[in-house]
């Protein structure tokens, strides 16, 4: 049988074709892009040379959006509009930021939907108007991937994005937003230790367990993996997601402060220029003292007021100490969660720009007792890694070589009577999993449940991080008690939650509407989509038949292939079945009905099922009976 | 419908082969994690997501001993931690006790060496525990007896987990 061959726009269908893919650091303080290119995993520069892109977005008068050092470097003249370290704001809402009086920007607290009170969405005032965190990291990702299609001269197949392994499921989604705001597809959200663990452990071929101590801008993770045989498999993860370079800046800038208020009376609150000038200073002195012994802070204020204070390394030390001690308790946790001691650990891997400190070094040396591996450069490593997983996931590598089984960092639970928690999945479960939990109704009649679901190892709700509501309708009206609903809670390969509902003695599936209690809907997010297309209608219109053919013709050709080496494992009446639903998408794709393809393409799924399952367990089998050489030479 | 064990081509026994465990848990999500099939159909998807998802799970509950024992007594219809089967031996019951009590104890005392200590002597108890286990299991095939054992261990692991939480929270 003739295989249906449709090129995707900008690729020709040469079984050869390097797809191209990338893998991106979105990081607190900057972010970068990598990708594999004649096997080897590089980072993509600018066209100036520079690597890393800085985490700052402006929004400028002229109407423009700045991204990068451009905007850093007009970070004090319009602190408002200027916006830095997003990522910390992402999946989060305005109770959560603490330290509101430091930071320069107009927080905004609304409920754009009012019949939802439990919704809080950030946002930030701008002279672009409102802008969600969101909507403003999608404005790095897009500079990101014009940077990697114009290095790489094509259209991007797709990008592995890394997150904090220590993210909650609101902040992985809002990442994953970002990226479709930015037209970027996500082939994984990949966990940033993990990301590192893929760069050293393919660059120095290790085995053994290693930590991965990460300490970035905003977050700090710390991750403990076994390497064996191309498998990186996490053993445990904990860490603080807000914790990171940008609190020694800010530990640094209250010193000044206090400093400069001992010294003058009437000292007024700082203007948001000065505060955001205060915090640069406060940086750059942060860096200058990793081989300096001393620093100087010397600037003056728009009111007149001249600073000029010295720090010293030791004064470093000792005004930021508790903030390295902060990191080792989430460390202590983790070896404990993975039931081992430091002489099990084989190698420590510091991540990070901020664990260039000699404190941080220090610390991480004494804890472990041995001294850490730093020969990849901290800035970079993450987004090596990122682009070796991305080159194997896009399809250019058959690489049966490496496997990461990571897993999830936080306990799942429900709401329970009395505000408790139920816990659900275990923090620490290798992903994917699975759990279902059985729920009976409370009226008769009653059609409809909610769930709240939160994150958290705390007994108590409050205590918890609330993911979202999940609304279930549709259960089929019976006696109170009577209805058997099995919920089914799956956390997938990217760490993030689906829910689906099933009354057990009618077999009817509910239908779930999710409420994220930090963070955009579906709808939201298509409406952003929607109104950032320029196109016209007759554009739009094409690109969706494109797209619907390039679906049909790729599917049309992986179920042929696959009937051709497996068509055994299914009877002839449902190979019948098969090759009809075939030909029936494959002249629909002649005509000009994007929907009628896309239909036929999800009904051509339903009719595979069972033989994509019979090719699994097929597979599965082949790989559970075959010999290794090692079982041989014995 | 396939059982954890021959999901994993091992026998049904409780003293379970570990290395071979391992080795065929990794052959499994090595043909069928999602990360191998981000391209292909979503029936290719789904069969990947529900095979892995499984396998993670069968794989949870094999490695650990007292869910493997909990697992093999479902395999034989007995529900090990039923109401209908709460009474415990007498010195047993005393046991418990006692760890509670000093459970409680070191966490007032804020005393995390006790705690630590107390998790050895848990642990060592549950090793001789398994041993029993796998003379009733696959042996003697005492389920009665194996029942009582299992239902011993999976306390033991309760009370390990409520004190891995307390010094969490005094550390």
């Amino acid at each position: 049988m003739a295989l249906l061959q449709i090129s995707e726009p900008g690729m020709s269908a040469a079984p050869h074709q390097h797809r191209l893919a990338v893998g991106i650091d979105l990081g607190t303080t900057n972010s970068l892009v990598a990708t594999v290119r004649s096997s080897m995993s590089t980072v993509l520069q600018d066209d100036f040379g520079h690597a890393l892109l800085p985490s700052v977005v402006r929004y400028a008068p002229d109407g423009d959006v700045v991204v990068g050092h451009e905007a850093q470097a007009q970070q004090s003249c319009d602190p408002v509009n200027t916006i830095a370290s997003v990522k910390r704001f992402m999946g989060r809402g305005l109770n959560d930021i603490t330290d509101k009086a430091h930071i320069p920007y107009r927080f905004v607290d609304s409920a754009p939907d009012n019949s939802n009170a439990t919704k809080r969405v950030l946002q930030l005032q701008t002279r672009a108007g409102l802008k969600t965190p969101i909507e403003i990291s999608a404005e790095i990702l897009k500079t990101l991937k014009s940077r990697a299609e114009k290095s790489l001269g094509g259209e991007l197949v797709g990008a592995v994005i890394t997150v904090p392994a220590y993210f909650d499921d609101a902040q992985r989604q809002a990442t994953k937003d970002a990226a479709r705001l930015a037209g970027l597809n996500v082939l994984r959200l990949l966990n940033e230790p993990t990301a590192a663990a893929v760069a050293y452990g393919l660059d120095n071929a290790s085995e053994g367990i290693f930590v991965i101590y990460d300490l970035g801008g905003g977050t700090f993770d710390v991750s403990i993996l076994r390497l064996s045989k191309g498998i990186f498999e996490v053993l445990a993860t904990n860490g603080d997601s807000a914790l990171g370079g940008d609190d020694f800046d800010h530990r640094i800038y209250c010193w000044v402060l206090d400093k400069v208020r001992e010294n003058s009376e009437n000292f007024a609150p700082l203007s948001e220029e000065d505060t955001r000038l205060l915090l640069t200073k406060a940086r750059q002195a942060k860096e200058w003292l990793t081989d300096n012994f001393d620093a100087q802070i010397v600037c003056k204020l728009s009111t007149g007021t001249l600073v000029d204070v010295t720090l010293t390394a030791a004064q470093l030390i000792e005004i930021t100490q508790h903030l390295v001690t902060k990191t080792l308790s989430p460390t202590r946790k983790a070896m404990r969660d993975a039931n081992l001691t430091i002489e099990d650990i084989d190698g420590v891997v510091l991540v990070g720009g901020a664990t260039r400190m000699p404190h941080i070094r220090h610390a991480v040396q004494d804890f472990f007792k041995q001294e850490p591996l730093t020969n990849l450069d901290p800035d970079k490593v993450v987004a090596l890694g990122a682009a070796i997983q991305a080159n194997i996931l896009a399809g250019n590598k058959n690489d049966n070589d490496l496997l990461l089984l990571d897993v999830t960092p936080l306990s799942l639970g429900l709401e329970t009577m009395g505000g408790l928690v139920e816990k659900v999945i275990q923090r620490n479960s290798t992903l994917p999993i699975a759990r279902a939990q059985e729920f009976t109704t409370y009226k008769d009649g009653q059609t409809a449940m909610s769930i709240h679901v939160v994150q958290g190892e705390r007994e108590l709700v409050s205590d918890c991080r609330s993911l979202a509501r999940f609304e279930l309708r549709g259960i089929p009206p019976m006696a109170a008690g009577a209805a058997r609903i099995r919920v089914t809670f799956t956390v997938d390969a990217d760490g993030l939650l689906s829910v689906s509902a099933r009354e057990q003695s009618t077999g009817i599936e509910a239908h779930i509407e999710v409420k994220p209690s930090y963070g955009l809907s579906e709808d939201e997010i298509t409406n952003m989509l929607k109104a950032s297309f320029t196109s016209a209608e007759e554009d739009k219109k094409a690109r969706m038949l494109a797209e619907a053919r390039v679906n049909a013709g790729a599917i049309i050709s992986s179920v042929s292939a696959a009937l051709a080496v497996d068509g055994n494992l299914i009877s002839e009446a449902e190979r019948k079945a098969i090759e009809t639903e075939i030909k029936d998408l494959e002249s629909l794709t002649k005509a000009e009905d994007a929907t009628a393809i896309n239909k036929a393409v999800d009904t051509l799924n339903h009719a595979t099922e069972a033989f994509a399952a019979a090719r699994m367990n097929a597979s599965v089998s082949r790989a559970l009976s075959g010999k290794n050489l090692e079982d041989i030479n014995l | 419908m396939q059982n954890h064990f021959e999901l994993f081509s091992l026998p049904v026994l409780f003293d379970i082969d570990a290395k071979a465990l391992e080795s065929n848990y990794r052959k499994i999500q090595s043909a069928s994690h999602p990360d191998r099939f981000v391209s292909a159909s979503a029936a290719e998807k789904l069969a990947s997501m529900q095979l892995a998802t499984s396998a993670n799970e069968a794989y949870d509950t094999l490695k650990r001993p007292a869910y493997r024992a909990k697992y093999l007594l479902e395999l034989h219809g007995i529900d090990a931690t039923a109401e209908t089967n709460t009474a415990m031996p007498a010195d047993f019951l005393m046991q418990q006790m006692e760890w509670r009590e000093r459970l409680e104890d070191a966490k007032t005392a804020k005393d995390i060496s006790a705690l630590e200590s107390l998790t050895d002597e848990l642990r060592s108890d549950a090793k001789t525990i398994q041993t029993k286990l796998i003379d009733l299991f696959d042996t003697s095939k005492d389920l009665a007896k194996a029942t009582d054992e299992t239902r011993k261990l999976i306390f033991i692991d309760k009370v390990s987990a409520d004190i891995h939480q307390a010094i969490e929270q005094l550390e």
